[in-house]
Parts: structure tokens; C-alpha cells; sequence
């Protein structure tokens, strides 16, 4: 582990989110109480409805808690801002913009005071490039695919240099190969730029594969944080050899044992 | 889909004007009914060029043109069965074929203020539209840009929208007539009052109907108001506002018609009237046939521009 860590990086504390519908308020969260050191990799993974998207929104800015207090970098969360890029489960690419004007479009904003256009669109360029998109710079999302819109949405978070970096179900939408292939380049980017990513998923492999920490939520609503797993498993991660490492296979029964045989029952009486 | 060729009808005798629109511009007159996003995939189609080699491509060819050649000679037929039996002198398709000729062969003759060729009286109506609209648009769309971004503002005007939405343009104009003490600033008036409602409405439901995903990508990167305006409000909303536009533009072009008849001078709407008053009814039915193609190649033109400007949405 990074010896440089921050202990609580992203702070977040007896934080619970309330929902006030046409039926009456609902709970979405309770008594959450975790911290994120720098550099830290953390996974949120749970069933369908637990919040996880809730608990990164709120990370993000985008809603503010009923109760309870987030922090980064000792500050308060107080609203959305490019210092915590959001990475979107739809990539959220404009679809009138190229590919290069979408990235420049968060470039622009985070360095457009201190900075010239050369500057900006050479770091606009190399923010492609680390997403391997360079060739695609002045194609429209409607012309590429799937998994290309997703870098280019990876990209444009990246490029703003952000202290945080989340990412809401990233490769959810995408097939099982190129799901594959992006996160052994997310693997790669996250080794070179040391950020700080929070990734909520559903997918227990990639949670296991990428992350350093997992945090299980259990079934909502009024979910909370059930579990939270350390991943001892040595950098730089290759896919393959882990597959037969007993440390991982160990790892994945802990989150699909959470999952399915504790919080199965309560999503089997739900049904 | 609107799929038209067009012809002089002096250049050859198979006229292979036809329409097939499935819009609901035409028919929904007075009554503008707001539709969604224009679907990008039904642009309209071109005819392939004459000269066409391989017989499979000639069959296709064919397939595409006989139908609406059919549906137009089915319309000839009626017409002349109507002429026939007629008493009251209605003309038959070969005696408005002729008049045709006349009328065209000098379209841009001017005898006087209300004796002009049909090239005048057709781009009178034309500028008149182009004015009432042009103010609709200027007026309409920051309109509905506000009602749809401000909530207490829509509250405020949509009960005064409904109200005067489903007046007919022929009450407004002597409202206009009163005011404006002229003929051509009552038209124009006419137009304007007629065509703010699709503008506005369909801006509104446009601003409101931005995907909260880019609303949250602006959040996210905090862009400054100018920049959520014209990099992703404005953007976002064009295909609605077009789609307002067409709309508009097929009720003013209806309503520039009815307006002219009552109001006189020069005018498409003017001409049919003093036609009926001469009883030419040739050159009356030549004058549904011009207003017919020239809202088509209108509404066209417009679905053109909108199909440049819609980008598909993207679905992950």
C-alpha cells in the first residue's frame, strides 16, 4: 500500500438520506460511516436498490445528505465540481459535441483561467490518448461505440485532473469482452495517475480485481454498510493469473457469500 | 415522410408532383398538435436519376413513383367525372391544364396594385408570412425558453396559452384591423398571433425535456450559464424548436390565405378571392395547386434543416 496515504481522504460520517415521495418519506440510507484513504481504490457493491448509487451521488455532490456530514480533503461536500468527476453509467457524452470538444468541454473549465488553448487542447489530446482514443478525437459519439463513448467519458474525468474520481457502474452497459478490456486499461490508467476512485458496481469480479477495499451495502431500503473487505492482492493485477490465485478466489467467495447466502434471504422474502 | 419531385407544369405534361406526408401539419390546421423529436431516419428520399442501367434498380425505381403517379391520376379521374356533370361550369383537368399554361407563361406581368402576375402575388404572401413569423420566432422561442426552464413562469402562462391557443386566426384579424388601421400589418398580426403557440410550446417542452444526465454533466463540471445555455440547453432543445417552427410555418401559410382573402391587395389569398369574383374557377384551383406546393417545398425545406441539426440520441 501507498505509504503517502491520507488516512481519510474522503470522509464521510453518520450520513443518512431521506427521500420525501408522494407516499410518505423513504430511507434510502443509514448510519453510513466510512473513509477513503488517497490513492485508494474502493468498491461499493450490492444488491439492486441498497443505495450505492445514492452514497456516490452524495460523494459527488449532487445530493446533499438529510443528515450526517461528507468531507474531502477535510472540506465539506457542499455541491458538484470537477474536482470529483463523475464517471456516468450512460457516459453522458454530448451528442452535438466530437469527441475531443466533450473532453475539452471539462478541460476548459478546470484550466481555462490559468491556461492558454495550446495547453488545453494538448491536455486534451493526451487525455485521449490515454484512453487509447486518439484516432477517434473528431468523431461524434453517435459514430462509436459502446465502449469507446465509455472511455471518452473516462477521458474527459481524467482530464481534469480530479482529486476524486467516481464512477457509477461504468461498464455496466457494455459486453462481457470489452467490460474486460476496460478495466485492465482502467487498471492501467489508475496505476499511472495514483487517483482516488470510488466505483460503484454489481459486478463482484471487477470488484474484487480492481479494488484495494470492498464495501458490501446491505439491501435497502434504510441500507447500510454490512461489510467491508480488505483485497491484499499484489500490484500490477493481471486478470489471468489471478483467476487460479487462491487469495482471489478466497476474496470472491467473502463478497458472493455476503451477497447471496446473507442479504440473499432478505431479497428472497422481499420477492 | 415527405417524399415530392417537382415539375413546371410548362416544362413537360406528366406533372409527378405528388404528396405523401405523414405529418400531421396539414390536416391539423388551426389546431397545432405538438409532436416529439423529428425522426432523424425519415429524411425525406430522393428520386434515383433517370438513366438507370440494372433492371433490378428500375424495378425499384418504378415501385417508388408509380403508387403516387397512380394516386394522382386517380385524383384526375374524379376530377373529371366532377366536370362532367357539372352545371355550374366547373372546369375540367385539361381546361385548368391550359389556363395553367397562361398563368405561368408570365408570372411576374404587373398591370397595377391589384392585377399582378402569380409570382408576385405569391412572394407577397410569402413576405408577409416571413414577417409575422419571423416576429413569432423572435418573441415565441425566448418565450418558451423561459416558461421551460422556470416553473412559476410556466405556471403563470400556460392557462393564457391554452385559452388563446384554439382561436381561430380569422377572429384575430379584426382585432388586427383595429389596431394596425392596415391591411398588411393586420395580416401579419394575424400570422404572429397564430404562430407564437406551437414556438412556445414546443421550446418549453424541448428546455424541459433535457436529459437530467446532461444537466448533471454541466453540475458536475460547473459550467457557468452562458456555457449550460449554448453548449447544452440550446443544443438539446434545436429539434424541438424546429419541430415547433414546421408547425408554425404550416399554420401561417394557412392562415396568410384566409387572412388575404378578407383583407385584399396582393396576395396568393387575394388572388383566389378575386378570381371566385370574376368566377375564373380555373385559376382558382391553379391557385390550390400553387399554395399546396409551396407549403410542401416550405415544410421540406424545414424538415431538411431539421434533420441537419438533430444528432441521434445516444443510447449506452
Amino acid at each position: 500500500m501507498n505509504p503517502n496515504l491520507t488516512s481519510k481522504f474522503i470522509d464521510i460520517q453518520n450520513v443518512e438520506q431521506t427521500f420525501k415521495t408522494p407516499k410518505g418519506s423513504f430511507q434510502a440510507l443509514r448510519d453510513i460511516d466510512l473513509s477513503v484513504a488517497k490513492g485508494e481504490f474502493v468498491a461499493l457493491i450490492g444488491h439492486s436498490g441498497c443505495g450505492k448509487s445514492t452514497l456516490l451521488n452524495l460523494i459527488a455532490g449532487l445530493t446533499r445528505p438529510t443528515h450526517g456530514v461528507l468531507l474531502c480533503a477535510d472540506r465539506e461536500i457542499a455541491g458538484p465540481g470537477p474536482e470529483r468527476a463523475v464517471v456516468f453509467q450512460n457516459h453522458s457524452l454530448l451528442p452535438w459535441l466530437t469527441c475531443h470538444e466533450n473532453v475539452h468541454l471539462g478541460v476548459e473549465r478546470v484550466f481555462g483561467k490559468a491556461e492558454g488553448k495550446a495547453q488545453l487542447k494538448s491536455r486534451t489530446e493526451a487525455a485521449l490518448a490515454l484512453v487509447g482514443l486518439t484516432a477517434a478525437a473528431h468523431k461524434r459519439p453517435g459514430e462509436i461505440s459502446g465502449g469507446m463513448k465509455q472511455r471518452v467519458g473516462i477521458a474527459r474525468a481524467l482530464a481534469m485532473e480530479p482529486k476524486v474520481l467516481l464512477m457509477d457502474e461504468p461498464f455496466g452497459a457494455l459486453d462481457a469482452l470489452t467490460r474486460a478490456r476496460l478495466q485492465d486499461e482502467l487498471l492501467a490508467i489508475v496505476q499511472r495517475t495514483h487517483s482516488t476512485v470510488v466505483m460503484v458496481t454489481h459486478d463482484v469480479d471487477e470488484a474484487v480485481l480492481l479494488s484495494d477495499r470492498i464495501v458490501m451495502m446491505t439491501n435497502g431500503p434504510s441500507a447500510t454498510i454490512g461489510e467491508i473487505l480488505r483485497i491484499d492482492l499484489a500490484r500490477p493485477r493481471n486478470r489471468v493469473e489471478l483467476a487460479e490465485d487462491r487469495d482471489y478466489v478466497h476474496y470472491r467467495k467473502a463478497v458472493i457469500d455476503f451477497l447471496y447466502t446473507r442479504q440473499g434471504h432478505v431479497e428472497k422474502a422481499a420477492a | 415522410m415527405v417524399s415530392a419531385v417537382f415539375h413546371s407544369p410548362s416544362a413537360s405534361r406528366k406533372p409527378l408532383a405528388s404528396v405523401t406526408t405523414t405529418s400531421p401539419v396539414q390536416a391539423a390546421a388551426a389546431r397545432p398538435v405538438f409532436v416529439g423529436v423529428p425522426d432523424a431516419t425519415s429524411a425525406s428520399t430522393e428520386r434515383p436519376a433517370a438513366a438507370i442501367r440494372p433492371p433490378r434498380d428500375l424495378r425499384a425505381f418504378w415501385l417508388r413513383v408509380l403508387p403516387p403517379l397512380l394516386g394522382f391520376a386517380v385524383l384526375v379521374v374524379i376530377w373529371e367525372l366532377i366536370a362532367l356533370r357539372s352545371t355550374t361550369g366547373f372546369p375540367s383537368p385539361l381546361k385548368v391544364w391550359q389556363q395553367a399554361v397562361v398563368v405561368f407563361s408570365d408570372p411576374f406581368y404587373s398591370k397595377g396594385p391589384n392585377d399582378q402576375g402569380v409570382g408576385w402575388n405569391v412572394l407577397a404572401s410569402l413576405q408577409r408570412v416571413g414577417l409575422g413569423f419571423g416576429l413569432a420566432a423572435a418573441v415565441g422561442i425566448p418565450a418558451g425558453f423561459a416558461i421551460g426552464r422556470f416553473e412559476f413562469l410556466s405556471r403563470m402562462f400556460n392557462p393564457l396559452i391554452s385559452l388563446l391557443r384554439p382561436v381561430s386566426p380569422l377572429a384575430w384579424l379584426p382585432i388586427g384591423l383595429l389596431v394596425f388601421k392596415g391591411a398588411n400589418p393586420a395580416a401579419i398580426w394575424t400570422i404572429f398571433i397564430c404562430s407564437i403557440w406551437p414556438m412556445v410550446i414546443n421550446t418549453a417542452v424541448g428546455v424541459q425535456r433535457v436529459p437530467s444526465d446532461y444537466m448533471n454533466v454541466a453540475r458536475v463540471l460547473n459550467l457557468s450559464e452562458w456555457k449550460v445555455l449554448t453548449k447544452i440547453l440550446f443544443p438539446s432543445v434545436l429539434p424541438y424548436m424546429l419541430t415547433g417552427v414546421r408547425l408554425a410555418v404550416g399554420t401561417a401559410w394557412l392562415v396568410i390565405v384566409a387572412a388575404e382573402m378578407l383583407t385584399g391587395g396582393v396576395g396568393i389569398g387575394f388572388w383566389v378571392w378575386d378570381e371566385w369574383n370574376n368566377l375564373n374557377v380555373a385559376n382558382i384551383i391553379i391557385a390550390i395547386f400553387v399554395i399546396g406546393l409551396v407549403g410542401l417545398v416550405l415544410e421540406f425545406l424545414l424538415i431538411r434543416l431539421a434533420t441537419l441539426f438533430t444528432f441521434e440520441e445516444v443510447k449506452a
